[in-house]
């Protein structure tokens, strides 16, 4: 019962994030507003004033502004993000055909990066040497090469040079493999540094010395008790990093040229459609939100000692 | 803490030998980054010094050439040289990292300093509006206000500060709430010094050396950011020879040229793990580690 309770309690805190960034959007759009109209028709000067007062009318941009917000939150509430000035379509449609696309490029560059910087860990925690020290300098490489030359690299010698992999966006699986590499390079170092950290203090914990006492062998000592130290920061910075992986995501998309919320983006920040742009950021927060709930339940999962303190 | 209180208490500070193993025990990174930075700074300070070429001069007779003596990192598709237009490139992306860190720091600091003085209800309001903006991924919230107030360098510059500030203003916030339940705060109040007078002269200096090497640090995620911002088509105009907008304007001819997509790239790297390494053994430095 007291899971579900915290839940509760974790989602109300969530939702009222959620409507005061609504709300700052809003807030944010009376400061700078956009014309739809301005937008549809471009300096196209033979729009009459009457359809003009139409088309705002229609994007609701007549009524008072206290209306205007009552509406744009009763919207939000309930799922709906607002209608393009560009394309005439619902923003949430736009976004629902695009995110698939973001999606299996994010997820598969999480689990490529976590594979590795698991192995990382395992094979250089609590151990001096040659090969730490090459990947913390490959760590530092990973969290300092702006994300667009790394695929810009990948691109030219993978692609054109040894024409190992296509350059097209379409051509199935193969079409992913630089893209996702890309992405989990960036993602990577940063996972990577603070997990060896993390499971470096773990090995110098007692229990680690009772497992050895008992003859444990080393890789049976960091498999099963060292590693799940290794993950706690891991859910942690994999929320935190949520940022980066959107960010490496768009530039990711750009530079393969691939379909996503990057494209989308960038289309509407050109075009000024305003209302696709907000629903994007709202969706975006409505994410992250979302990603730090599903971040404590997954702790409870994997650390024992707070489902015991939490009774 | 100052040298020389330190001198009084410990008298082992005095010894001549201690500078020079201080000295000594700097890593090697460390110095190759500071003169990295020193370089980057001498390329944005004065490039023509270091790349006499006009990095805006179009010669379609020379478009495309590899690396050579006459042109070290090739021509571009438009037979611009590649290293002049790289060392010219370091004034922006380093003005642009600098700048944004600077604004973003100073509006940290105020709201920090305003938000963890004034406590209660105040504080509070501060806090909770800092922890809706930091729901906004920093790229994703500098596109958005790049969205709003337009394109441009002085734009992406404005966008990326903007998007650090809550970051800046909540480690300011945390660092007072420590600094004001410190022995000397606590002392300086009894003798009867003024709140405001005691935050001066107190509390903000030992705030701010903490900030000034995160600073360090956050000019290099700047720096990508700007990258990333000018690379996507946010920030300055064609013919600019900014590194990100490099990368995108040679991007078609990669299948040709290689050196078009490595060298502007090479630089922005250099550049941020310079940033990446000074910052880290500054903090190290502050935190006693090193």
């Amino acid at each position: 019962m007291h899971i579900a309770r915290e839940l509760f309690i974790r989602i109300l805190a969530g939702a009222a994030v959620l409507w005061a960034a609504a709300s700052l959007a809003f807030a944010v759009l009376q400061l700078f507003p956009s014309d739809p109209v301005q937008v549809i028709y471009g300096a196209d000067s033979s729009v009459t004033p009457e359809l003009r007062a139409a088309i705002r009318a229609d994007f609701g941009l007549d009524q008072p502004v206290l209306v205007q917000y009552q509406r744009f939150v009763t919207r939000i509430a309930q799922g709906d993000l607002g209608i393009s000035y560009q394309q005439r379509r619902t923003v949430a449609s736009i976004i629902g055909s695009e995110i698939g696309s973001t999606l299996t490029l994010a997820s598969l560059a999480v689990l490529a990066a976590v594979a590795m910087a698991f192995l990382a860990s395992l094979l250089t925690a609590g151990r001096p040497g040659l090969l730490r020290r090459a990947l913390s300098s490959f760590e530092l490489l990973s969290v300092s090469t702006p994300v667009l030359w790394v695929g810009i690299l990948l691109l030219t010698f993978f692609s054109f040079q040894w024409q190992l992999f296509p350059v097209v966006a379409d051509a199935g699986w193969r079409s992913l493999v630089l893209p996702v590499a890309t992405l989990s390079i960036a993602v990577f170092g940063s996972l990577s540094q603070v997990m060896r950290e993390e499971m470096d203090r773990a090995l110098e914990q007692p229990f680690i010395l009772t497992a050895r006492t008992r003859g444990l062998s080393e890789w049976a000592i960091r498999w099963k008790h060292a590693l799940g130290h290794a993950l706690i920061p891991a859910i942690t910075i994999s929320t935190e990093t949520f940022g980066g992986l959107l960010a490496g995501s768009i530039v990711t998309e750009q530079v393969f040229g691939r379909p996503g919320l990057g494209r989308i983006t960038l289309e509407a920040i050109t075009n000024h459609d305003i209302p696709v742009v907000m629903g994007i950021v709202l969706f975006v927060a409505f994410v992250f939100v979302a990603l730090n709930i599903l971040a404590d339940l997954l702790y409870r999962l994997v650390d024992p000692r707070l489902r015991v303190s939490s009774r | 803490m100052n040298p020389s209180s330190s001198e009084l208490i410990d008298p082992a500070a005095k010894s001549p030998a201690r500078p020079l193993s201080a000295w000594r025990r700097i890593p090697i990174g460390v110095v190759l980054a500071t003169f990295v930075v020193a370089f980057l700074v001498l390329c944005a300070l004065f490039p023509t010094l270091i790349a006499p070429k006009d990095p805006y001069q179009l010669s379609l007779l020379h478009s495309l050439r590899a690396p050579s003596p006459e042109f070290p990192f090739g021509t571009d598709q438009l037979g611009r040289d590649i290293f002049s237009r790289v060392v010219h490139g370091a004034s922006y992306s380093l003005s642009i990292g600098i700048g944004a860190t600077l604004i973003a720091v100073t509006v940290g600091l105020l709201v920090g300093l305003i938000a963890g003085s004034a406590g209660g209800a105040v504080d509070l309001a501060f806090m909770r509006i800092i922890d809706v903006l930091l729901a906004f991924p920093a790229l994703f919230m500098s596109m958005a206000v790049v969205a709003l107030i337009g394109k441009g360098s002085m734009n992406v510059l404005l966008a990326i500060a903007i998007a650090e500030i809550p970051r800046y203003a909540r480690i300011v916030r945390s660092q007072v709430l420590v600094v004001r339940q410190s022995g000397y705060v606590e002392a300086a109040l009894i003798l009867g010094q003024r709140r405001s007078v005691t935050l001066i002269k107190h509390v903000l200096p030992n705030t701010i050396g903490p900030l000034i090497v995160l600073s360090t640090l956050g000019i290099g995620s700047a720096i990508l950011s700007s990258a990333a911002l000018s690379y996507l088509g946010l920030g300055p105009k064609p013919p600019t020879p900014e590194w990100g907008l490099m990368l995108a304007e040679g991007q078609g001819y990669l299948r040709k040229a290689w050196w078009i997509g490595v060298f502007p790239g090479i630089f922005a790297t250099l550049t941020v793990v310079s940033t990446t390494i000074l910052g880290r053994y500054l903090k190290a430095l502050s935190d006693g580690r090193a």
